[in-house]
């Protein structure tokens, strides 16, 4: 086996040789190659956070103007629904005005036309007091020759009242 | 051992011949350095040539650059710990350079440098002595602790002390047989069987449908290898790593 045959001075030079270029070899991957690639990767590694946190960045913000347009609905909801209430309100507060006025002008009139009514009927009830005393009178006086008024004024308005009641 | 005629040489693929003529001769630089250097070459080229773009999007050759690199910082971190770190530059390089010694050892012409147990043996040795070393400058005498573990009765000190000393010590021996023999015996059997394809090959038409299997059972095999490529430089980063560990933490 030559790989045993340690007479030959060429597997000591291999040795050497190999302590030499191993020695270059972690030489040139510690100062040059190695960071080299640490450096690539590091940028690379600070790139992709960088892009993950803009995205985060853009969801956020996404959000935020989500809940804002959502506020701003809710929002315009409430006031469209407390505009509708107050029309409603204004409308029934004049429909309950309009009412009452009718319901006054109404009940005016009626009070009017019962003021009427009495008027004419206290007319009538005078008018009928007149007409059954002087009948009363004139037959009385036919009957009698002369009657003493105040008695049949007495008598008159006792039958008009027994009548009335 | 000798290539005469139509004999089995299996071993003479091993064989160390100096190459660029007198002056390679004189300062011992033979085909074994040659490749050594091929192979620095190779993983300088790859990691250099590789980041050169700096993409953020890698392209091929970035990533397999990058993709050892995480391999083997993930390898340290996670054997190691957080001191892994200072570490990662001389397991990457071991890892590299014990890859690519099994890799361009399974081109055809060319040679594996890790095959040759003084080339193994003096990597292990590297890895044992800074193992070592670094065990003692950070626990100092108290490493020594580490040959006979806390809470062992001390009646079976004579026995365990000599055992954990003789396992520590064998560590750079198993590290550098493992792969070394690993490497042989792949390149043997290779050779072996190519040797048949040639034999049974001259042998006219019956031993041409002969060589058939020898050949397929090469192509099988260079499969395999290229796996065992791999899995010793695996074997050896990740040993290398719970060594270091063990200096690091003491168990």
């Amino acid at each position: 086996m030559p790989q045993l045959d340690f007479g030959n001075p060429l597997l000591i030079a291999q040795i050497v040789w190999l302590l030499i270029i191993f020695g270059l070899l972690y030489y040139v991957m510690s100062t040059y190659a190695l960071p080299r690639v640490e450096s690539v990767l590091e940028e690379r590694r600070a790139r992709i956070a960088a892009d993950l946190a803009a995205a985060q960045a853009a969801k956020a913000e996404a959000d935020s103007a989500m809940a804002a347009h959502r506020d701003a609905t809710a929002k315009a909801r409430a006031e469209a629904q407390s505009s509708i209430a107050s029309a409603m309100q204004q409308a029934q507060a004049e429909a309950a005005a309009r009412g009452e006025e009718l319901n006054k002008r109404l009940s005016r009139q009626i009070e009017e036309a019962e003021q009427r009514i009495g008027a004419a009927r206290d007319a009538a009830m005078g008018a009928l007091r007149q007409v059954s005393l002087e009948t009363a009178e004139s037959l009385v006086a036919k009957v009698a020759g002369g009657a003493d008024r105040g008695r049949l004024e007495a008598a008159v308005d006792r039958a008009l009242a027994a009548r009335a009641g | 051992m000798a290539a005469e005629g139509k004999t089995i040489d299996a071993l003479g693929q091993f064989e160390l011949t100096p190459v660029l003529g007198k002056l390679g001769a004189s300062v011992g630089f033979t085909q074994s350095t040659a490749h050594m250097l091929l192979a620095v070459g190779a993983i300088t080229a790859l990691v250099m040539w590789g980041m050169a773009r700096r993409a953020v999007v890698p392209g091929r050759l970035q990533s397999v650059a990058e993709a050892s690199y995480e391999f083997i910082q993930g390898l340290c971190l996670n054997q190691i710990g957080d001191e892994g770190k200072k570490f990662f530059p001389f397991v990457f390089s071991l890892f590299m350079f014990v890859l690519f010694g099994n890799l361009i050892g399974l081109l055809p012409f060319a040679f594996t440098f890790t095959s040759h147990i003084v080339v193994t043996f003096a990597l292990a040795t590297i890895v044992f002595l800074l193992v070592t070393i670094v065990a003692l400058s950070i626990h100092g005498t108290k490493f020594f602790g580490y040959f006979f573990p806390e809470g062992a009765p001390k009646a079976l000190a004579p026995l365990i002390i000599p055992i954990e000393l003789i396992s520590y010590l064998s560590r750079p021996v198993s590290l550098s047989v493992r792969l070394f023999a690993n490497m042989v015996a792949g390149h043997v059997m290779l050779k072996v069987f190519a040797t048949f394809v040639v034999l049974m090959g001259s042998a006219g038409v019956l031993g041409f449908l002969g060589a058939s299997l020898p050949l397929a059972l090469n192509v099988v095999l260079i499969g395999f290898e290229l796996l065992v490529a791999f899995l010793q430089a695996y074997v050896f980063a990740i040993l290398t790593c719970i060594y270091l560990h063990d200096a690091v933490h003491l168990h």
